[in-house]
């Protein structure tokens, strides 16, 4: 994958005839380029790089409008309360990753299982796809929406399938801790794996098609074309989308946030849903931000990993 | 035995981001592939091992959809797995009583007004990464990538405290301006990606021809993007039509909520009136449905030649 964008950032050709500029405007072509992502830049920086910034701040102050009296500089103190005395923290970190890895993980298994059955002819291929894809426009609160209908514990699925047999009525899935998380597994593969069959089938389809005629002439059988060819080819945007996926999934709270609220007993509570909760409903803002700043450095990491496997040193000048 | 077909499918094939297939529109599929394509795909035998499978994921990826309808469609208390006595009660309800129909206008100003403006900024910028040197290009860059890992979620208060000393909270440019910032790192990835498919040579020979940048730009460059621009702007509108957090931070008067926002109040108690709520997804869902219908055939190939996971 990094030697496809290397082609393509082969940078511009040096251009034979003189760009045209608008140098009387005192628009310097030289400028043109620093005009065009000026727009970019401003919004990046106003709206991303100081929020960022004030979260550091933040999180060296109490800050609560419930509780003026105890606003002000805080030091670590809000950090301190996150290692030691917080009872939610260790609980809500140890169930992202549990999450992340799990959803991540499947979703990657079925994705590349999907994508690699619709990349085949077969009739009727275009509707399959886009069926199969559809799922991939729908998100957040409407899979909650969905899956809620589906779950209900009086009209749900449950009910039917109890009705042959399976199961036992009245059936909760969202409310018994034993399967609360397995239901919102399901709940997010349902619109997750389309995400990663599209990505991997783009893929797919840039494998040049004459390596497998020539593996077929030399008599190489489908496995093995798949663990020679295929495997090799997708490696590389495999383990990228793979970690986009998971800090996608790390930061994303519509699904459970609607689903589950996090409950029951905070069983479904993710890290950056509970800096949420402790945000949008506690307003403890000071104490969110700190949340949020142990959030960024376990970001960070992933972040490192990214930078460093997508060869973003070497790619451009 | 299976042929592993990558040319053969015109209208989703990664060689398809090349600026001849991308310029030919929606209809755009070459006639001579189509013939191809269609002897072809008749000539194969069904196989077990593609239906099967397939068959299974579609009845995991259908049932959902079939269920909220069903819901929609049928009358309170009825447990028939048909929809019938068929109903619009639920819809009537939910688009005046629960005010969809406000939350759905407001969705569809901010989801148009995303569209735009992540359209238009990403154009800029995409444009200014495929054709360029300059010297911030590759901190440009490192910081397109590295945004992409912060988390608009986290960033709620620092954003609410800056639309307050804006005076934009309860106004939809607040949640406009936020999921347009947050669209716009992966829209510049995939714009550039569009822009370099599409041969330099061909702007220089406008130039040539007496064209400014500008006109070149929009003569040669623009329409070869189509696929690309219809790719980005659907998911900047998708994302903002499903995106529920900035809304439920940043809008807080019933009249200037939206549609993810009304069908979270529909969840929110524990006596859930399932009619309603399958109603008010199936409105949140038709839109976005439309979108997909008209660009799927266009999103693998939108991701291939946008380069999204570099």
């Amino acid at each position: 994958m990094a030697s496809a964008v290397a082609q393509k950032t082969s940078g511009p050709p040096r251009p034979l005839p003189r760009p045209p500029g608008r140098r009387r405007k005192g628009t310097a072509p030289r400028r043109l380029p620093y005009l065009l992502i000026a727009p970019a830049v401003l919004l990046m920086l106003g709206f991303i790089a100081y929020p960022v910034l004030s979260v550091f701040y933040y999180s060296a102050q109490h800050y609560n409008p419930t509780k003026p009296w105890r606003n002000g500089f805080a030091g670590w103190e809000n950090f301190t309360a996150i290692f030691t005395e917080d009872t939610h923290f260790w609980g809500t970190l140890a169930f992202s990753l549990k999450w992340v890895s799990v959803e991540v993980s499947l979703q990657l298994l079925f994705g590349l299982a999907l994508a690699l059955i619709v990349n085949q002819t077969f009739v009727g291929r275009s509707l399959g796809r886009a069926l199969v894809f559809s799922p991939w426009a729908v998100s957040g609160v409407l899979t909650s929406a969905i899956w809620v209908l589906l779950y209900n514990s009086q009209t749900g699925i449950t009910r039917y399938l109890a009705d042959v047999g399976i199961g036992e009525y009245g059936t909760s899935l969202l409310s018994d801790t034993g399967t609360v998380f397995w239901a919102a597994i399901v709940a997010d593969l349902w619109r997750g794996v389309p995400f990663f069959a599209i990505l991997i089938l783009a893929d797919l389809q840039s494998i040049p098609k004459d390596l497998y005629e020539a593996a077929e002439v030399d008599g190489a059988s489908r496995i093995r074309q798949f663990v020679h060819i295929t495997l090799p080819h997708l490696k590389d945007a495999i383990i990228l989308s793979t970690l986009l996926r998971a800090v996608w999934e790390f930061n994303n709270v519509d699904l459970l946030y609607t689903l589950t609220g996090g409950g029951p007993a905070g069983e479904t509570t993710t890290l950056p849903l509970y800096i949420a909760h402790t945000s949008v409903e506690g307003r403890d803002f000071g104490y969110a931000s700190a949340l949020t700043t142990v959030a960024f450095v376990i970001l960070l990491f992933f972040s490192m990993v990214y930078l460093r496997l997508s060869k973003f040193g070497g790619e451009t000048k | 035995m299976i042929t592993q077909d990558t040319t053969r499918s015109p209208d989703l094939s990664a060689t398809a981001a090349g600026p001849d297939r991308a310029g030919s529109g929606p209809a755009g599929r070459p006639p001579v592939s189509r013939r191809r394509k269609k002897n072809r795909a008749w000539d194969e035998v069904p196989r077990w091992h593609i239906y099967l499978p397939l068959g299974i994921y579609l009845i995991f990826t259908l049932v959902p959809f079939y269920w909220i309808l069903l819901f929609a469609l049928r009358p309170t208390g009825s447990t028939s797995l048909v929809p019938w006595p068929l109903t619009f009660d639920h819809f009537e309800k939910v688009w005046t009583d629960r005010s969809f129909a406000t939350y759905f206008e407001n969705s569809l100003i901010t989801g148009v007004a995303t569209l735009i403006m992540t359209t238009l900024v990403a154009l800029a910028g995409g444009y200014a990464l495929a054709r360029f040197d300059f010297k911030v290009k590759r901190w440009f860059m490192l910081a397109l990538l590295c945004s992409q890992f912060v988390p608009g979620a986290l960033l709620l208060v620092p954003l609410f405290q800056i639309f307050a000393d804006l005076s934009l909270i309860n106004s939809l440019m607040s949640v406009i301006i936020a999921e347009t910032v947050f669209q716009l790192p992966l829209s510049i990835i995939l714009i550039s990606g569009f822009i370099r498919n599409v041969p330099y040579s061909l702007e220089e020979a406008a130039w040539v021809d007496g064209c400014s940048r500008f006109t070149a730009f929009r003569v040669v460059v623009l329409p070869m993007l189509r696929p690309g621009l219809v790719a980005v702007g659907s998911f900047a509108f998708v994302h903002s039509w499903n995106h529920f957090l900035f809304a439920l931070m940043f809008l807080n008067s019933q009249d200037k909520q939206t549609i993810p926002v009304g069908l979270n109040t529909l969840m929110g108690a524990d006596s859930v009136d399932l009619g309603a709520l399958a109603a008010g997804g199936v409105i949140a869902a038709v839109p976005v449905v439309i979108v997909f219908a008209f660009i799927q055939k266009w999103l693998v190939t939108g991701f291939s030649a946008g380069a999204v996971k570099g």
